[in-house]
């Protein structure tokens, strides 16, 4: 693999996130428990795919298909994102959670790539930052509230950080090339990022009343990256294209 | 001969889709103008970059320069090149977004907090006395608020 072809696996899978993500957050439009959260998570939600379309460009760029084509035309198996995004939004607790330890790593993964050696990555990256910390200010002031709301708020937040946690760790699958991301000073390694990660939302986790799941349980579901998913993306992919599917050559 | 200057009086005829007291000069993102003898490129930075007025706003910018008959080709690209925050709005842009109802962005918010959030001055009133209700609201760029003084809800303009 040489250090374009592993740029591209790098942009495909943080654009993946993006949109996948995006598109669960859309899910509570219509449906969040209050009107302000409701907003909240359909602002994040267009936040999100509005990048995913940014970081497409960049790989078109680079001579892959465009956006669209790229976002609408794919099966689950060629989708480089991870498992975490893909899963239901279920009860409103793990949807929280899961946006607090997505968006915290997300708001890493671009305050690190803002440096990269990449300029047109570090350009968006420096874009991004600053709008993603809107979504982690919003994700903490709930972990807070809530962890430390009563007790069957804490329960729900606790039970839901338990579920979501090795998902969480699997957005840290190592990259097939990424030794020539670091050597390049393109992107700082996952291994490094999920440092980073842990440095931040472990005393958050803490102030919130919340306990991580001991180090023994700590066993990362990785496969996503390599378009292995849960039963979950392939109807996901189907309900996001079925408007694109109808006529995919109709100018919008 | 045509000056940036002059194209940059024409851009200010070009109003945010969404905020339509402000001129897209005015809110900062228009990040280059390039003349060649008659033919102007203009470049744009997105202000978020999920921002569906993004291609309307190119469109316009086309459309409005094609109308003056004394300029040649136009052409128009979106770069990220400079990235755009709220201090890049003038102090022209400030007044058109309280013209519109909104309370204006605070200067310098590059560490954001929901502090910052809190005191948002009213667009009404000027009273600081308000409280934070969502940080997020209609469009990307605004933040719900409530004046504890004269009992009004409004939008603020999210610092960024």
């Amino acid at each position: 693999m040489n250090s374009i072809d592993a740029l591209k696996e790098l942009l495909y899978k943080t654009a993946d996130d993006q949109l996948i993500i995006g598109h669960r957050n859309s899910e509570w439009t219509g449906l969040g428990p209050i009107l302000e959260e409701d907003i909240a998570f359909s602002s994040m939600a267009q936040d999100k795919v509005g990048q995913s379309e940014h970081l497409y460009n960049l790989l078109h760029q680079l001579g892959e298909a465009d956006a669209d084509t790229v976002a609408f035309t794919r099966n689950a198996s060629q989708f480089h994102s991870s498992k975490f995004v893909e899963l239901p939004i279920g009860d409103y607790s793990f949807s929280l959670i899961r946006h607090f330890l997505f968006d915290f790593a997300e708001y890493l993964r671009f305050e690190s790539l803002r440096g990269s050696a990449y300029e047109p990555l570090a350009q968006v990256a420096n874009k991004f930052f600053g709008e993603i910390k809107y979504h982690t200010m919003h994700a903490n002031t709930w972990l807070d509230q809530l962890g430390n709301g009563n007790e069957e708020s804490h329960s729900k937040m606790q039970d839901s950080l338990n579920y979501a946690w090795n998902y969480a760790l699997g957005i840290f699958e190592p990259g097939p090339a990424e030794k020539i991301l670091i050597d390049e000073n393109i992107f700082i390694g996952e291994e490094n990022l999920r440092k980073r990660w842990l440095d931040v939302i472990a005393p958050l986790i803490q102030n919130s009343g919340l306990s991580l799941p001991s180090n023994d349980e700590w066993k990362p579901i990785y496969g996503g990256r390599n378009g292995r998913h849960t039963e979950h993306l392939q109807p996901l992919l189907e309900e996001m294209t079925e408007v694109y599917s109808i006529d995919p050559s109709a100018d919008w | 001969m045509i000056s940036e200057a002059y194209i940059r009086e024409e851009l200010k005829q070009v109003k945010d889709p969404e905020i339509p007291t402000i001129s897209i000069v005015d809110l900062g993102i228009v990040t280059g103008i390039d003349i060649n003898d008659k033919n102007v490129h203009v470049t744009l930075t997105p202000t978020f970059a999920g921002c569906p007025a993004l291609r309307l706003m190119e469109d316009m910018v086309v459309n409005h320069l094609n109308a003056n008959s004394k300029l040649g080709e136009i052409t128009v690209e979106t770069s990220f090149e400079t990235t755009w925050t709220t201090d890049l709005i003038t102090p022209e842009g400030h007044i058109a977004i309280k013209k519109h109802g909104l309370a204006p962005p605070k200067r310098s918010c590059s560490t954001i907090s929901m502090e910052i959030l809190e005191s948002t001055k009213c667009p009404y009133c000027d009273s600081g006395d308000t409280s934070m209700k969502s940080p997020f609201g209609p469009t990307l760029c605004r933040s719900l608020h409530y004046c504890n003084n004269c009992k009004q809800a409004f939008e603020g303009f999210k610092p960024i």
